[in-house]
């Protein structure tokens, strides 16, 4: 577990994350911007990466800038969008190769943190706007990739149900944002809202890799300054309750049906049941031990794929498979009886100690790889809590049965969508 | 036990060849926390056309039997082995490709029992009436799953068009009407001729002790009695070079198009240091054409013809082999021409410099690096590698030796109007 020790320093306008572990051959940087989720915002949110990674000052183009990271053994730099509870979150990856292993001793990380810098704090512009071409082409693959959700029916229906679940709440939007206002966004009210972004969002950078804390530091120091700022927190949320179950059908052309089930957990990351809450997803839907797997597709034959999983900021679980047509209210009614019977306690105990197991192994296997581990740790930024890795698994393993049952009955089912098609209605 | 030394890459490899055919190899990770072991058999969809062990004549098998039988191992009759897996805090898994069939496990604690249930659970199958007839249900739902994605569509479709008698243009899983040929005798025969230890490779990856497990598998290994193993015989229809269709459009329920162009490849028949000199000049010149730096992807790119969608790709096995570049656009002819074009610049006299190829080759050497910071990684690849008679680990100094006339020679040869082919998906009116 060493590999995990965490350094944080705070730097000029960011906090700096060291891990320092020689398992890797590449070291990784990846830089986090937090804001809270708007209607406003979100589109620019997803326009403004890709804008910053397509062209630079001293990379004026695409083929400069791309060439350069291929000159540097092939340096990644890729954009990951996500919303964590009502916040929308930006990462910038970039993944360089360790010079060790190579027989060139170019000084790599130093040239990454300068890339970094460049990509970041150099930007393209002229004037206070963005260069009018990449702004334009960039817009259009941002309608496309939004449009693209469609193509994916998975995809589709899990988006779907969350704009029918959170209607009315920031977590219906999508991280890409709307396709109406994309149109709207120019060179310059973007460029002004990169200024705003850099200046108030909750900034983060983790750097990962066989590496010594002093030199990142020294380096971040040097080549990433911001203003100082207090980043914007979400006012409490409150739990939202509905009076009524929904239940909604659409109609598309598809051979196979897709069943979505949105619950609120009514509880986050930070409850004191939130371990309970992990196990009750595992014995629940999580793996290929789980009921909803044994049941809906081992035993009835009703499906390929059925889980459950977590959203462990905004407190909902989704509950995924696809079936054909004529199965739906079969598939719901086993579906609704395993619930039931995790709310009555009745699993065994070896599906707990099996769950524990299985658990324990998927943190340890996360952090195994460098994204895995970031993402595990930014938890404890997204919600201001400083829950060390360890106390994940000592926690998970104290965890009794009557806390699961506990967790179990805080569950509400909130929406059932399904994608159906069109012969089965 | 041998051991091999990867002195730049600072890895050691460990091998041993079984008493009865099975090659293990052991490469140790220090401070991982997980290990990662596969268990492969050479042999996958393709392979629907042989003679079975202890027979005579050629038989053909239902499509998709090699996936069915895949899905068909982890039941038991005293229950599933993924609820063992999982009790022992292990995440078990398999896959089948065109040419390989794998199980695999991960885990971070019980190691060595995880392994003696890995390797037992394939060594001894089960399969009954009733069980077969269960999984039709299951396989015909993960069928009916990629019928409705458009990219599967759209791939499979280009292999389709590409590929006239061979069967990797036959889908992995089949469909709903060949696996309802499947019984449980057709299974145990495809089982007891492709999963002899000698057509089979198993490799460790974590933060082992070699000598420890090699003994642990030698032991298990001696408790099974295998008879010697004939070499299997397996047959392909003779194949034309050129494609078998010029063009396919699909209609589905999507908003945007997509389009990929494929072209066939040459010389399949190579294995060992000719295969892997051939796919990595192939890559190369990809990346030189098609590569985000390139000039190609730029112009595309600004027109609006691609999106981040756009990818390339080179696959080539004993026997068939295509590349692959398209992605989603907004004028799926229009990029199916353009493509053609840069390709044939290329075939004729586009002239790249050595820089441009310096660039690429240190863009996949540091990418290979990146790679071999995954054990599945390394595992999966090492073993596709092994059954083409190729060395993962020869990567690096293979690439090092590619020339520009390499690069050249690849592009006037394979490069041909008669071996293009395009698949569409568009959306439905």
């Amino acid at each position: 577990m060493d590999s995990t020790a965490e350094k944080i320093t705070n730097m000029q306008g960011y906090k700096l994350h060291v891990i320092e572990t020689d398992k890797y051959k590449t070291n990784t940087f990846v830089w986090k911007m937090k804001a809270p989720l708007t209607k406003e915002d979100v589109t620019k949110r997803a326009l403004l990466p890709q804008v910053l990674q397509s062209s630079s000052a001293n990379y004026p183009t695409t083929t400069a800038l791309r060439s350069y990271l291929d000159e540097l053994y092939g340096a990644t730099l890729f954009i990951d969008l996500a919303k964590k509870s009502e916040y929308h979150i930006i990462s910038f990856t970039l993944e360089l190769a360790n010079e060790k292993f190579l027989s060139d001793p170019a000084p790599l990380l130093k040239r990454g943190f300068e890339l970094l810098s460049e990509v970041l704090s150099k930007p393209n512009v002229s004037g206070s706007a963005f260069e009018q071409e990449t702004v334009n082409k960039e817009k259009r693959t941002l309608k496309q990739r939004i449009q693209s959700v469609y193509d994916d029916k998975m995809r589709y229906s899990n988006v779907r149900l969350l704009q029918e679940m959170c209607k009315g709440e920031p977590y219906a939007l999508q991280v890409n944002g709307e396709a109406e206002d994309v149109e709207a966004i120019t060179p310059e009210n973007l460029y002004e809202y990169y200024i705003k972004a850099f200046a108030e969002d909750e900034m983060d950078l983790y750097v990962i890799g066989d590496v010594k804390e002093e030199e990142v530091k020294c380096l971040a120091n040097d080549l990433l300054r911001f203003e100082d700022r207090t980043p914007k927190k979400l006012e409490s949320t409150e739990l939202q309750k509905k009076e009524k179950v929904q239940e909604i059908k659409e109609e598309q052309d598809v051979k196979q049906g897709k069943l979505n089930i949105g619950y609120r957990t009514n509880i986050i990351y930070g409850d004191s049941d939130y371990f309970a809450l992990q196990l009750f997803n595992g014995i629940f839907g999580g793996f290929s031990h789980s009921k909803l797997f044994i049941n809906v597709r081992e035993k009835a034959s009703l499906a390929y794929y059925v889980s459950s999983r977590l959203e462990s900021h905004k407190g909902l679980m989704m509950v995924m498979s696809g079936i054909d047509l004529k199965n739906y209210d079969q598939a719901v009614g086993i579906i609704r009886d395993q619930l039931e019977a995790m709310k009555k306690g009745d699993f065994t105990d070896q599906e707990l100690v099996q769950t524990k197991a299985v658990i324990r192994n998927q943190i340890l296997e996360t952090i195994d790889t460098s994204r895995g581990l970031t993402e595990i740790l930014y938890h404890n930024v997204v919600a201001g809590k400083d829950i060390k890795l360890e106390q994940w698994i000592n926690d998970i393993e104290k965890t009794t049965k009557e806390e699961i049952v506990a967790v179990a009955n805080k569950i509400e089912l909130d929406t059932i969508y399904f994608l159906t098609g069109s012969e089965a209605v | 036990m041998e051991k091999i030394n990867f002195d730049q890459l600072q890895e050691e490899l460990y091998h041993e060849k079984m008493s009865n055919g099975l090659n293990v190899y052991i490469l140790p990770k220090k401070g991982f926390n997980k290990t990662f072991a596969t268990f492969t058999t050479k042999y996958g969809s393709i392979d629907n056309t042989f003679v079975p062990l202890e027979k005579e004549e050629y038989v053909k098998v239902p499509d998709g039997i090699a996936h069915f039988l895949e899905h068909k191992l982890f039941e038991k009759e005293d229950g599933d082995v993924f609820q063992q897996f999982s009790r022992q805090g292990a995440s078990a898994n398999a896959f089948t490709s065109f040419t390989r069939t794998a199980y695999l496990f991960s885990s971070t604690s019980d190691v060595e029992k995880n392994l003696e249930t890995l390797v037992d659970f394939v060594q001894d199958p089960y399969f009954s009436e009733k069980t077969v007839e269960k999984e039709k249900g299951i396989i015909g739902q993960e069928i009916t799953m990629y019928d409705d994605n458009p990219d599967w569509r759209l791939y499979f479709g280009l292999i389709q068009n590409l590929y006239q008698n061979h069967p990797v243009k036959i889908d992995i899983a089949g469909t709903i009407e060949s696996i309802s040929h499947i019984t449980k005798d057709l299974l145990y025969e495809c089982y007891n001729t492709f999963y002899h230890p000698s057509n089979m490779l198993l490799f460790i990856v974590g933060p082992v002790d070699p000598s420890k497990f090699m003994d642990q598998l030698r032991e298990n290994q001696a408790k099974k009695e295998y008879k010697e193993m004939p070499e299997i015989k397996r047959k392909f229809e003779d194949e034309p070079t050129q494609a078998a269709e010029q063009k396919q459009v699909l209609e589905m329920n999507v908003q945007t198009s997509k389009c990929l162009i494929g072209m066939k490849a040459l010389h399949v028949d190579q294995s060992g240091d000719d295969l892997l000199k051939n796919e990595l000049t192939m890559n190369v010149l990809l990346d030189l054409l098609f590569g985000k730096s390139s000039e190609n992807y730029n112009q595309l790119y600004n027109e609006g013809l691609i999106d981040e969608t756009f990818s390339y790709d080179y696959t080539q096995e004993q026997g068939f082999g295509f590349a692959m570049i398209g992605g989603d656009t907004e004028n799926p002819d229009k990029l199916a021409d353009q493509i053609k074009n840069m390709l044939f610049q290329a075939k004729n006299g586009t002239t790249f410099t050595e820089e441009q190829l310096d660039r690429a080759k240190k863009k996949k050497i540091g990418g290979f690096l990146r790679a071999v910071n995954s054990p599945e990684y390394i595992a999966n690849q090492f073993t596709r590698y092994a059954f083409n008679d190729m060395n993962l680990f020869d990567v690096v100094p293979t690439l090092e030796k590619i020339t520009l006339n390499d690069v050249k020679t690849m592009a006037s040869e394979v490069i041909s109007e008669e071996r293009f082919s395009v698949c569409q998906v568009i959306p439905k009116k």
